[in-house]
C-alpha cells in the first residue's frame, strides 16, 4: 500500500542527509566524547560542530547550548531548574503536558502555577500574562508554537513583559524549531527547547537554550558534560543528527522553503474545506507554522476518521499523538472554546520537508470521501440532514 | 480468497479473542483487531479500600499489550477505541445503581448491549469492516425457515456464553460472527498453540472486568467516593419472613439473594437472604425452604428466536450464569413484561440477573428479573 505521511507533528522522518551525517557515529566514531585520546576528540569535535548549528539556528551562542534528550526533558530540565519552593509560575492552559505536567509537579512541592487561558483562534493574550505576575513570579513558561494548532503565540512581547518584570522566560519552541526561523535575542527569552525528531533528526535527542549566566539546577547528577548542566554521557549519533537537521533547516529558510510549505498546506486546507461541509480551521486567524492544518468535521468521530484513514494509507492524528486512546478531547481545542463533539471530531494535519504536492492530492482525495461516508453512519448528521 | 471479508475483531488480549484474529487472518480474510478501552483501571487505584497498584485485568495496559503484540505476530492492523465515557454511562452507574437499590447486576450483559454489540459495531462500520467477530462461547446462524437469525449454544457447554448475549438484536446478530461456536477450549488452545500466539496458556479471566479482586462493595465505595457522591446511606433492618425485626445491616449493597455469609446474626438453622426491599432498605432472611419460588416476572425482553410471543411457550430458562436451564411456561402478562412458570420451584431467583430462555439449543430470547 502506498503509505502518506502527514503525521509530522508527531514525528518526522529521519532525512537522507542527517542518516548520513550520524552514520559513522554509530561505527567507527565510537569514542566518549569526554575522553582525552583520539577517539574522544573525534566525537567530542563532531558534537561542538553540532553545538554551532543549533546555536546558529537559534541566533545564541554556541556556551548557551545544552543537549538534551528531547522536547520533555527540555522543558523539565527548564521549569524545575528554574524554579524552587515558593515561587509563582505562569504557564497556558495549552502548553504541552511536558509543560503542562511538570507545572502540576510544582504545584506538589510547594509552587504556585497560573495557567492562563487563550482566545478562540488559540492565542495568549500577553496582557493575561502581565496581570498573573506576583512578587513571587519566578518564570513564564509559554510555548511558542501550539503542537495541535500550530498557532504561533506572541512570544516576543511576553518576552518584554518577562524582562521588565526581571522574571524568567522560557518557551517550548518544539514544533517551531524547523519551521519557522527562531531567534533567541528577540524572543529574550531565558530558555527555549527543541527537540530533534520533530525537525527530521531522530528520536532520543534535543537542545535546551539556556541564556548565559541563569542558573540552571540539574536534573540529573554525575559527570560534569555539558558544563554540568546535563550530566550522562552524550548521545553523540543524536546530536550529530541534530546538528545536520539545524543545518538543512537554516539553508531551508534561505531557499524559502517555509513558504513553499505553508503553500502546500494552504492547498490541502483549501481543498479539503472546498469539498467537505461543516468544517472549519481550528486556529483560523492566528498566525500558525506553515506545516500545520487542524480542521474539524462536525459530525465524525476523529478517531474512527484516522482508523479508517489508515487503513487507505493516510497517516494524520486527532491531536496530540500522547492522548491517542485518552478519552478527554484535546485540551488546548477545548481551551480554546470548542465544545467536546467538535473538539473530538478535528484531524490534524501535519506536513513534512518531504511531503510532496502528490502526496497532498492523493490525501485531498481521500479525506473528503472518507467525511462523507462517516457522515452518512452518524445518526446525529442523519437526523439533522432529515429534519433540514 | 474469493468470499473474502473485511472483519473487526474485538480483541480483549486473551487467549479466546486473539485466536479468533488468528483463525479469521488464517482462512484469509481482511481482519482489522480493536481492543475497546473501556475503563481506566488506574482511576480508582489508590482511593479507600481499593489496592494502590493496578490489579484489574480489563483494559489494562498488559491486555492491550497482548492484544497488540497478537496483532503483530499474525500482520493485521490493530487500534485502541476509547468508550470509557459510554462505559461508565451504561455500565459502570448502572451497576452502582442495581446494588444500591437491592438487586445483584451483570456488567457483562449490559456490556455486551451497550458496547461491544453496538458501539463496536458502529466503529466496524465505519472503518469499513462487513461485521464484527468475538471469542464468545456461543453460535449464531441465519434460520430460513423462521426468517431470522439464532443464537444458539455452543458445542463447549461448560464456556457457554449465550446468557450474557440474550439481549442482541436481529441487526446486531446480522453482523456478528463467533467463530469459536464450534470449538472446545482446550481445542482453542491448541490452535493458538499452532499459530504460535504467545499467549495460549494465559489463564481465562473470571472476575468483573473493572472491579478489582471481585470486591464489589469496595468498588462501589470507591467509586461514589471519586465521583463525589455521597455513598446513600442503605442500612437498615433485618427481618424474617414474618416481619419479624431480628437486626440490623449495614447497607443492602452489601447482599445479594441467597447470600448466608455476613448476616451477623446467629441462629440454630441456616439463615440465607431471601429478599430485599430496595424501598425499605429491609433485608428479609428465613431458613432454605424460603429461597425456592416457582415463577419469576421479568421485563425489558429482548425475543431472538420469535418476533413475539403470542401464546404461552414450552421453554427452559436460566437464571443465572451458571444455572442449568430449567423446563419451564413463559407468557407474556404486559407490554414488555413476561412471567415465567417453572415446572419445579428454582433456587434464590435473583432481581437484577436476567432469566434466559432455551429452546434445546436455541436462544429464544431472555429479560431483566424484576
Amino acid at each position: 500500500m502506498l503509505r502518506i505521511y502527514l503525521d509530522n507533528n508527531a514525528t518526522t522522518p529521519v532525512l537522507t542527509e542527517v542518516l548520513e551525517a550520524m552514520r559513522p557515529y554509530f561505527g567507527e566514531r565510537f569514542g566518549n566524547a569526554s575522553s582525552i585520546h583520539h577517539h574522544g576528540q573525534e566525537t567530542r569535535a563532531a558534537v561542538e560542530r553540532a553545538r554551532d548549528a543549533v546555536a546558529r539556528l537559534l541566533g545564541c551562542r554556541v556556551a548557551e547550548v545544552v543537549f538534551t534528550s528531547g522536547g520533555t526533558e527540555g522543558d523539565n530540565l527548564a521549569i524545575v531548574g528554574l524554579t524552587s519552593a515558593g515561587d509563582h509560575v505562569v504557564t497556558s492552559s495549552i502548553e504541552h503536558h511536558a509543560v503542562l505536567l511538570t507545572c502540576k509537579h510544582l504545584e506538589e512541592n510547594g509552587c504556585e502555577v497560573t495557567y492562563v487561558p487563550v482566545d478562540g483562534r488559540g492565542l495568549v493574550d500577553p496582557d493575561d500574562v502581565r496581570r498573573a505576575l506576583r512578587s513571587n513570579t519566578k518564570l513564564i513558561s509559554i510555548m511558542m508554537a501550539n503542537n495541535e494548532t500550530g498557532v504561533l503565540q506572541p512570544v516576543e512581547e511576553i518576552g518584554k513583559i518577562a524582562a521588565e518584570a526581571d522574571v524568567y522566560f522560557h518557551t517550548d519552541a518544539v514544533q517551531a524549531a524547523g519551521k519557522v526561523p527562531i531567534d533567541v535575542k528577540r524572543i529574550a527569552c531565558d530558555a527555549l527547547s527543541i527537540s530533534g525528531h520533530k525537525m527530521h533528526a531522530p528520536q532520543g535527542v534535543g537542545a535546551l537554550y539556556v541564556r548565559r549566566g541563569t542558573h540552571l539546577q540539574p536534573l540529573f547528577f554525575g559527570g560534569r558534560h555539558e558544563r554540568s548542566r546535563r550530566a550522562g554521557t552524550e548521545n553523540v549519533p543524536g546530536i550529530v543528527g541534530l546538528g545536520k537537521a539545524a543545518e538543512l533547516a537554516m539553508q531551508g529558510f534561505e531557499h524559502s522553503d517555509d513558504k513553499k510549505m505553508s503553500t502546500l498546506r494552504d492547498r490541502l486546507q483549501r481543498g479539503i474545506l472546498a469539498q467537505a461541509e461543516e468544517a472549519g480551521v481550528n486556529g483560523e486567524g492566528a498566525q500558525r507554522v506553515p506545516n500545520t492544518s487542524n480542521i474539524y468535521f462536525d459530525h465524525i468521530e476523529g478517531e474512527a476518521m484516522v482508523i479508517s484513514l489508515d487503513l487507505k494509507g493516510l497517516a494524520v492524528s486527532t491531536g496530540a499523538a500522547c492522548s491517542s486512546g485518552a478519552i478527554e478531547p484535546s485540551h488546548v481545542l477545548v481551551a480554546m472554546g470548542l465544545r467536546a463533539d467538535r473538539a473530538r471530531a478535528s484531524i490534524r494535519f501535519s506536513l513534512g520537508k518531504q511531503s510532496t504536492e502528490e502526496e497532498v492530492d492523493i490525501a485531498l482525495a481521500l479525506v473528503p470521501e472518507t467525511v462523507a461516508r462517516l457522515r452518512e453512519l452518524s445518526p446525529v448528521y442523519k437526523r439533522q440532514a432529515v429534519s433540514h | 480468497m474469493k468470499n473474502a471479508k473485511t472483519i473487526a475483531v474485538a480483541m480483549s488480549g486473551g487467549v479466546d479473542s486473539s485466536t479468533v484474529a488468528a483463525m479469521l487472518r488464517a482462512e484469509g480474510h481482511n481482519v482489522i483487531g480493536l481492543t475497546m478501552q473501556l475503563w481506566n483501571q488506574r482511576r480508582l487505584a489508590g482511593h479507600e479500600g481499593m489496592p494502590e497498584t493496578v490489579t484489574g485485568r480489563c483494559c489494562s495496559l498488559d491486555d492491550v499489550y497482548d492484544a497488540r503484540r497478537v496483532a503483530e505476530h499474525i500482520g493485521i492492523p490493530y487500534y485502541v477505541v476509547n468508550h470509557e465515557e459510554r462505559f461508565e454511562r451504561d455500565v459502570v452507574r448502572p451497576f452502582v445503581a442495581e446494588y444500591l437499590s437491592g438487586r445483584t447486576p451483570i456488567p457483562c450483559s449490559l456490556c455486551n448491549n451497550h458496547l461491544k454489540f453496538d458501539q463496536l459495531l458502529v466503529v466496524a462500520q465505519q472503518i469499513g469492516a462487513d461485521c464484527v467477530a468475538t471469542g464468545h462461547y456461543a453460535r449464531v446462524e441465519y434460520d430460513d425457515a423462521r426468517g431470522r437469525w439464532l443464537l444458539k449454544r455452543p458445542a463447549d457447554r461448560s464456556k457457554d456464553q449465550t446468557y450474557f448475549l440474550f439481549g442482541l438484536t436481529q441487526e446486531q446478530l446480522s453482523r456478528t460472527l463467533f467463530p469459536l461456536g464450534g470449538m472446545t477450549k482446550p481445542e482453542v488452545r491448541e490452535l493458538a498453540r499452532k499459530q504460535g500466539l504467545a499467549l495460549a496458556e494465559k489463564p481465562d479471566s473470571q472476575e468483573i472486568c473493572f472491579v478489582p479482586g471481585g470486591d464489589y462493595k469496595r468498588f462501589i465505595d470507591a467509586y461514589l467516593a471519586e465521583s463525589g457522591d455521597a455513598l446513600p446511606d442503605t442500612a437498615g433492618e433485618l427481618v424474617t419472613a414474618s416481619g419479624e425485626v431480628i437486626g440490623e445491616h449495614g447497607g443492602i449493597h452489601n447482599f445479594t439473594v441467597g447470600q448466608r455469609k455476613g448476616l451477623g446474626v446467629a441462629t440454630g438453622s441456616p439463615l440465607y437472604v431471601i429478599q430485599i426491599n430496595g424501598a425499605d432498605k429491609q433485608v428479609v432472611v428465613g431458613g432454605d425452604e424460603h429461597l425456592y419460588s416457582r415463577t419469576l416476572r421479568a421485563r425489558r425482553v429482548n425475543l431472538i428466536s420469535v418476533g413475539e410471543l403470542r401464546e404461552p411457550m414450552r421453554v427452559s430458562v436460566k437464571i443465572r450464569h451458571r444455572h442449568e436451564p430449567a423446563p419451564a411456561v413463559l407468557e407474556k402478562i404486559a407490554t414488555d413484561e413476561v412471567l415465567v412458570t417453572f415446572d419445579q420451584p428454582q433456587r434464590a431467583i435473583t432481581p437484577g440477573q436476567a432469566a434466559v430462555f432455551f429452546d434445546d439449543e436455541i436462544v429464544v430470547g431472555g429479560a431483566w428479573i424484576a
